[in-house]
């Protein structure tokens, strides 16, 4: 490395070694193989470049709003998250500033029965093989490689859940993530054991007293063992000048099934990567997402379903709608591996154009090596029916108005596949507040 | 099987009808020739220079080429985003010029004996008889014979080559030359442009529709050689043009180049038709460049397909700049074991109510790969933008590889844009259906890839499409069993 001070610093932004070192100072019970993987990670992120243009990973992303610049702000917010509409939940973990501030407990019986819902910190010391296994153990192919090792060597807390095998919960887990300044690491992992079930429910909430929040990286990883099934839901609702990744990685086994919903309502560039990997026969992954983008918002979506195995299925539906000047990516790929026969993978991007200025740009891709498949996808751009908006209006519905119901319409057949009613509401309730703020 | 159909191509009856000369194994030789002019192996200022003198350039034309040369240099291959295998062109054992002279004959009497064989042999001067309105023939570099109807020429048709034109004709092509497709597009688009030599420059008058099809056949004879021909057809208000082209090349040991440029410019409410039938031998690198500029209601349509060569790249594109202007892109694509056929579209909107339709389909074979690459743009405060894509693929055998990279982008709210892609097989009760009647499995498999094709290939010239449905009888046959 013949490197330049100046190129290291521009490659870590206010994420250098100094930094990292009064990171991990704040960590002093974390066990040392946990340590040892964040220096790996850091390494790894000061090695590797920031994205360029050229990159076909970043095609039409905005590159000059990727600064890592931001450091703890001096103006400290309340320490609270904005309202966001209650679940009932079987458990819920609350984080602010990447620290466990409030949990609620599960029942005595779920305990007994072997479910864990616990913060990061905690599992690194009691179920320290699992996080092992599980955490960011799958390799980032979607770009943000550089990013993910950021968010490995940063992290300070995030959600642990453990569904042992057989066991189904009814109701979701609920877990919560503000700050009050500082960059965010937020981290869901979920591991559900064999025909075990599970609803979890990540909510991204701006601080309460409508403070600043520069950057937040965050990651899930669901891992969904044998016959098990995995229902996760995000709402990203960051405040308007967050930088926000979320890198999802799924892994499907046998006979098993995830759906992930991801709602895209805050921040003023959000980056969302998100891989399935469709690793045994029966494997099932449903892939979703609805985006309001208004304002300059730019929401930069990109997907990739794997198909490992003969006899898989993947089902990607993803929603945009978009105002004022707002730009949105949706690049998705489906690969088809050889001899992964009977492959059944479906991918769509929907763009709804509801200003003159707004962008969308769709790059749906296939990767096909295997002849027994049915591999469709599609994409389309357009405005609001013109048909239906005449039918609101002469109804004296204002113009407001109609464009709400519409895009509600538009999003209602992503959300109507969650099967959780009151997941579904608390979603609609979010997407509605975010119109209503626009008055 | 039994019925070895393979006699229908390789007899008499493929030199009745070589249309495109479609047929690979007719293509298949190539006659030792003592080229007059050569400008050696690799390429540098010098070479630029022979060519240009050879051709007796004007001042203008040779800095164009030397310019040209810098860019080519400067340019990294496009390998973040296209295959690998570009790496394995070895630009400095190429042959970039190789002519027995720059004039092409008017009849085909005064052809030199041992080029007119070969056209002959694919059967090009019987073909310009029966159904086209003017033929440019070009061998390696240079066109060995090029002649046009007189009652086409009496109308102020021009049809000659790139050497010609820029001499003779400069008022009329300077103006367009390089302005649809820059030098600095990409790499080949660079490296045509400092050494480009042959093809066909072609200027319809007003409200003229040339009745019937002009035709361009290009030919390699030449091993390690580049070929770099030059085309550009401007059709003036309200006439209308066909032009067709065919290619083959002998398959020799070394891999070849063959790297076009092609510029349309179809003037208010001109309609031009361009079809391409690629048959190159599959050691052949075919990376071409082909754009059309559409002024205000004119219409651009290709029609691309693609069955030879070992590596093709080409994504043939309009720009809509006028106002209801319409471009079209079909394209069939067919990939075999050793062949790579990476192509597509790029329809570019840049005025109101302009609308573009593409349809691609592919078919691997074996280990073959088809991939489809396409770009649909629409810029900020236009309206009543429309394009619609649809990509299938249809995938022979377990292992063949099909792939789509789409880029969409749409700006504003006052646009239609849908793409759809699906990849499927072979329908195996269709083929159970056709083997109950009688028909053997390779039968059987021909007839089910041709329906496959069938609503595209309709909209082909008669005799290209007939040719069509032969090579794919003769691809699908060693596909099965």
């Amino acid at each position: 490395m013949n490197q330049t001070a100046a190129e290291t610093q521009s490659h870590a932004g206010a994420f250098t070694p100094a930094a990292f070192a009064a990171h991990l100072a704040t960590q002093p019970a974390a066990p040392s193989w946990w340590l040892e993987r964040k220096r790996a990670a850091h390494g790894r992120f000061l090695d590797l470049p920031m994205p360029r243009r050229t990159d076909e990973s970043w095609r039409f992303s905005n590159i000059a709003g990727l600064g890592l610049d931001s450091r703890e702000s001096g103006a400290q917010a309340p320490r609270k998250a904005r309202p966001a509409p209650a679940l009932a939940a079987t458990a819920a973990l609350a984080f602010i500033d990447n620290r466990l501030e409030r949990r609620g407990r599960l029942s005595p019986e779920l305990a007994r029965r072997g479910v864990v819902v616990t913060s990061l910190a905690e599992a690194a010391i009691t179920h320290g093989e699992m996080l092992r296994e599980h955490f960011m153990a799958q390799a980032q192919r979607l770009g943000s490689a550089k990013f993910a090792a950021l968010h490995a060597s940063f992290v300070g807390d995030g959600a642990f859940i453990h569904v042992p095998r057989g066991v189904e919960l009814s109701e979701p887990i609920v877990i919560v993530h503000t700050g009050s300044g500082s960059p965010l690491f937020p981290h869901t992992l979920v591991v559900a054991a064999e025909n075990s079930r599970v609803t979890v429910v990540d909510m991204f909430l701006p601080p309460g007293g409508g403070g600043a929040l520069p950057l937040a990286v965050g990651a899930n990883d669901l891992y969904a063992a044998h016959g098990a099934s995995i229902a996760y839901a995000a709402v990203q609702d960051w405040p308007r000048e967050t930088l926000s990744f979320q890198l999802n990685s799924t892994v499907v086994r046998r006979d098993a099934r995830v759906q992930s919903l991801n709602v895209h309502l805050g921040a003023r560039q959000a980056r969302h990567e998100s891989l399935s990997q469709l690793q045994a026969p029966g494997a099932f992954s449903e892939m979703l997402a609805v985006t309001a983008a208004d304002g300059s918002q730019e929401f930069d979506q990109r997907t990739l379903q794997v198909h490992q195995a003969p006899n898989t299925k993947s089902d990607l539906l993803y929603k945009n709608a978009l105002q004022d000047g707002a730009r949105t990516i949706f690049s998705g790929l489906i690969i088809v591996d050889p001899d992964a026969q009977k492959t059944d993978a479906y991918q769509s991007n929907r763009n709804l154009m509801l200003s003159d200025d707004a962008e969308a740009n769709s790059l749906p891709g296939l990767e096909i090596q295997a002849n027994d498949v049915r591999c469709t996808h599609g994409a389309t751009t357009s405005r609001i029916d013109p048909e239906q908006e005449f039918y609101l209006r002469s109804r004296g519905i204002d113009a407001t108005r109609t464009s709400q119901l519409l895009v509600f319409g538009f999003f209602e057949e992503v959300l109507n596949r969650l099967e959780n009613e009151d997941v579904h509401a608390a979603l609609r309730e979010m997407i509605s507040a975010k119109f209503r703020d626009r008055g | 099987m039994s019925d070895e159909p393979q006699t229908i191509a390789l007899g008499p009856t493929a030199a009745d009808n070589p249309a495109a000369g479609i047929d690979q194994s007719s293509g298949n030789f190539s006659y030792d020739m003592k080229y007059e002019f050569d400008a050696g192996s690799g390429l540098n200022e010098r070479t630029v220079e022979y060519i240009s003198s050879v051709k007796k350039e004007a001042a203008w034309l040779r800095e164009f080429r030397l310019n040209a040369l810098k860019t080519f240099q400067a340019k990294p291959l496009p390998t973040h985003w296209a295959t690998r295998d570009l790496e394995n062109i070895n630009f400095d054992k190429i042959r970039y010029y190789l002519s027995s002279g720059q004039k092409p004959k008017r009849t085909w009497d005064e052809v030199p004996e041992d080029i007119k064989r070969t056209f002959e042999r694919l059967g090009i001067p019987e073909q310009e008889r029966k159904f086209l309105a003017g033929v440019e023939a070009q061998f390696d570099s240079e066109a060995a014979y090029s002649n046009i109807k007189e009652t086409v020429a009496k109308q102020g048709v021009i049809f000659v080559n790139s050497t010609e034109a820029l001499r003779e004709h400069p008022e009329i092509f300077r103006k367009w030359f390089g302005k649809v497709i820059p030098t600095s597009d990409n790499k080949f688009s660079a490296l045509n442009s400092a050494v480009f030599s042959g093809g066909s420059f072609i200027y319809v008058p007003p409200g003229i529709k040339v009745s019937h099809p002009l035709q361009a056949y290009f030919r390699i004879n030449a091993e390690n050689f580049g070929q770099f021909e030059r085309t550009l057809i401007i059709v003036d208000e309200g006439s209308e043009v066909t032009y067709m082209e065919g290619c083959t090349a002998p398959k020799f040991s070394t891999a070849t180049l063959h790297s076009a440029v092609v510029e349309l410019v179809a003037l208010k409410g001109a309609k031009i038709q361009y079809i391409t039938v690629q048959n190159w031998a599959n050691n052949v690198f075919n990376l071409v460049t082909k754009r059309g500029l559409a002024h205000e209601e004119a219409e651009i349509k290709w029609i691309d397909c693609n069955i030879g060569s070992r590596l093709t790249m080409k994504y043939p594109g309009v720009v809509l700049k006028g106002r209801k202007s319409r471009g079209e892109v079909l394209s069939i694509a067919l990939a075999n074991d050793g062949q790579h056929q990476d192509t597509g579209a790029k329809m570019v909107h840049a005025a109101d109510e302009t609308s573009s339709n593409i349809i691609a389909k592919s078919i691997s074979v074996g280990q073959g790969r088809s991939t489809y690459r396409g770009v649909v743009h629409i810029p900020r405060h236009l309206k009543g933008c429309k394009n619609n894509t649809e990509c299938d693929a249809l995938l022979i055998n377990t292992n063949s590889r099909t792939d789509t990279y789409p880029a969409i982008t749409v700006r504003g709210d006052r646009h239609a844009v849908q793409h759809e892609a699906s990849v499927s097989k072979v329908s195996e009760e269709q083929i159970f259906y056709m083997k109950q009647r009688g028909l053997t499995e390779g039968q059987a498999m021909s007839l089910s890839v041709n329906g496959f094709i069938n609503d595209l290939a309709r909209q082909f010239p008669m005799e290209y499409s007939v040719e069509l449905k032969r090579l794919i009888d003769l691809e699908m046959e060693g596909s099965v069993g």
